[in-house]
């Protein structure tokens, strides 16, 4: 059984279950006490389309041999993959409600020998693609055609090892790689353009060979159409350069640096549940941050 | 006295042995940092040039990549410097492969004092004691280019992270064909019953074989035990070298703060407690020089363990 792109993907599902994650990720950080909204938010549209269109892979059987990996290298972000994971059925939505608690499957920063539908751990930022890379090798050179997605953070680009591991991708022309980067232009101290810039991204990444989409980190249709793309991109790794907003989804934290790593209370998560719908095209600060 | 054993390379043996289980075993891929010639991994390279992955001059996407090529069941050999790797890539050997506790192998090349006149930057004394804190890892250094052909069998039986060590020298070959290699295990190389000298790497086992000679015309009986596996470390053999000879030596070609010497001294202290002397690097840099010279400048040579051997009887508890 998998979801994905033999049938139509129905965008007006992905966009519930992205809706469904956005609640999944405020509830289990609610309960945990601690977490990281802001950079799981900003990337709950990605994750909706991935697991419920794009992705080759079965909940019932998470180490299917034939699935396509997902490589989760902004560990702190677990919030939107277990949410997806839960969502999918790799195991049940309420105990997403465990989350950072004593032996639960779901620790602070994800575990590979925990969790089902986990496939690295992480949390020190700047191995995910690394590893990516070496898993991508490694299907290569069995036949496979499973495909690895590797998510980062722009933040995270400032570790010199994912500049190692860029060179890797393109290098040995790992076309079966998609790399993610949460282009939300926030950090923990700031803006990324403040404490260290990265900008001209997508020039960056295409001088070290690589296929290069920018595109809207929240419109879904966007990212399908970036899937496709990079589906029949041969020769080349594919990074998906997202411009996205932090704590997109949840009014109050929106593009503020201080929803990185601070939970909603009671209160606010009953506001942010309540305020929480669909949203449609940029914010007013995707917009500024597009522009930055 | 002893006769003067024939001097081999480890890092060779290790090499051959690769080139001769990648034969058996398909799975086995090599990744180097552009050190190939000099870790001689360009021997596998070689003969499986598909399965062999220089990464550049990139020592955390080695082990990283390691650790991908791992997650498909293939089982990567990581090699560069003992200073870079696990210097360079800690963080990457602790989250990525060893809480992962993926089956890759690392092999830190010139290790010790002896790697002579390149200096302090090269010579790796640090190694062991950042590696051994990391839980899933298992640590050795195989003392000869014998024992390396067998510790490399081993390490491949063996499922999940382990670093093997080596030197950049000749060095004696003191174990013979016929021995037992068993990861944990350690080897007895002479019977003794007033100290224990217990060594890693032939070139300093073979100062304690010198020792331990010289101890005899004393009138001190010295065991001699080859301590392979810093980690884990055998206690066994521990517990029964204090209780028989009441004293110990600790003898390696790494800083004494957090190598070997330091296991065997925190199993002691927890089991038998027995007055321990501890020859190594003492706490500072290396430095330029000729092997030999640089045994003498830092303590390692027969007549520092002699001394060493002395003072640790001279602490015994008295009846
Ligand atoms: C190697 C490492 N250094 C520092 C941290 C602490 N840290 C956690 S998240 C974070 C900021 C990440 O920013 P970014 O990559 O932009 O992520 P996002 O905005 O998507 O949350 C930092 C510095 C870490 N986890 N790993
Ligand atoms: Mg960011």
């Amino acid at each position: 059984m998998f979801q994905g792109k033999n049938g139509k993907p129905d965008i007006k599902y992905i966009k519930e279950k992205a809706m469904a994650i956005r609640k999944d990720i405020l509830e289990m950080l609610n309960a945990a006490g601690s977490g990281h909204p802001g950079g799981s938010l900003s990337a709950a549209d990605f994750f909706a389309a991935l697991y419920f269109a794009e992705l080759r892979h079965d909940p019932k059987n998470p180490k299917w041999p034939d699935r396509d990996r997902v490589f989760l290298s902004k560990g702190h972000a677990c919030p939107v993959l277990y949410a997806a994971l839960a969502e999918s059925g790799y195991f049940p939505v309420p105990e997403l409600l465990t989350l950072r608690k004593l032996h639960s499957r779901l620790q602070g920063h994800p575990h590979m020998l925990k969790t089902p539908g986990i496939e690295i751990s992480a949390g020190s930022l700047g191995q995910g693609l690394g590893i990516a890379n070496g898993t991508a090798i490694g299907l290569k050179m069995d036949g496979s055609d499973s495909r690895v997605f590797c998510v980062m953070g722009d933040g995270e680009l400032q570790e010199g090892s994912v500049w190692e591991a860029i060179m890797t991708s393109s290098h040995r022309k790992l076309d079966n790689l998609v790399a993610w980067v949460d282009y939300n232009n926030l950090q923990i101290d700031g803006k990324v353009e403040d404490v260290k810039g990265i900008a001209p991204l997508a020039e960056k990444f295409k001088a070290f060979n690589w296929h290069v989409i920018e595109i809207d980190g929240h419109s879904i249709e966007e990212t399908l159409k970036a899937f496709k793309e990079a589906r029949e991109t041969k020769g080349k790794p594919t990074m998906i350069v997202a411009k996205t907003e932090k704590g997109r989804g949840v009014c109050f934290m929106e593009n503020k640096p201080e929803w990185h790593g601070v939970v909603p209370n009671k209160e606010q998560l009953e506001e942010a549940l309540k305020g929480l719908c669909v949203i449609e095209g940029p914010s007013k600060s995707q917009i500024e941050n597009a522009d930055a | 006295m002893i006769a003067v054993p024939e001097m081999k390379l480890t890092r060779e043996a290790l090499a051959d042995s690769l080139v001769r289980l990648g034969k058996i075993n398909k799975n086995i891929v090599v990744l180097d940092a552009d050190l190939a010639k000099s870790t001689l991994t360009n021997k596998f390279a070689k003969e499986y040039p598909d399965r062999f992955f220089d990464m550049g001059i990139a020592e955390q996407d080695v082990i990283a990549t390691a650790a991908g090529l791992a997650l498909t069941g293939k089982i990567p050999f990581c090699a560069t410097y003992g200073v870079f790797l696990p210097g360079r890539c800690w963080d990457q050997i602790r989250v990525s492969i060893c809480y992962a506790n993926l089956n890759v192998k690392l092999i830190a090349a010139h290790g010790g004092v002896s790697v002579g006149a390149d200096g302090a930057t090269h010579q790796a004394l640090e190694d062991i004691a950042m590696l051994r804190a990391i839980p899933n890892i298992v640590l050795l250094m195989p003392a000869d280019a014998i024992e390396m052909a067998k510790a490399a069998d081993a390490v491949l039986k063996h499922v999940g992270p382990v670093c093997i060590r080596m030197g950049r020298e000749k060095v004696p070959v003191i174990t013979k064909p016929e021995d037992k290699f068993e990861i944990g295990i350690a080897n007895v190389l002479l019977e003794g019953s007033d100290v224990t000298l217990i060594g890693q790497g032939s070139l300093i086992l073979y100062e304690c074989l010198l020792a331990a000679e010289e101890l005899k015309k004393k009138g001190i009986s010295a065991r001699v035990v080859n301590m392979h596996t810093s980690k884990p470390i055998d206690g066994k053999c521990i517990d029964k070298a204090a209780l028989e000879t009441g004293a110990i030596v600790t003898a390696e070609e790494h800083q004494v703060i957090g190598g070997m010497g330091s296991a065997v001294a925190e199993h002691c202290a927890k089991s038998i407690p027995t007055p321990i002397e501890f020859i190594g690097v003492q706490d500072r840099f290396g430095e330029s020089g000729t092997p030999k010279e640089l045994f003498e400048e830092f303590g390692l040579s027969a007549k520092f363990i002699i001394r060493a051997a002395e003072k640790a009887i001279s602490r015994k508890r008295k009846k």
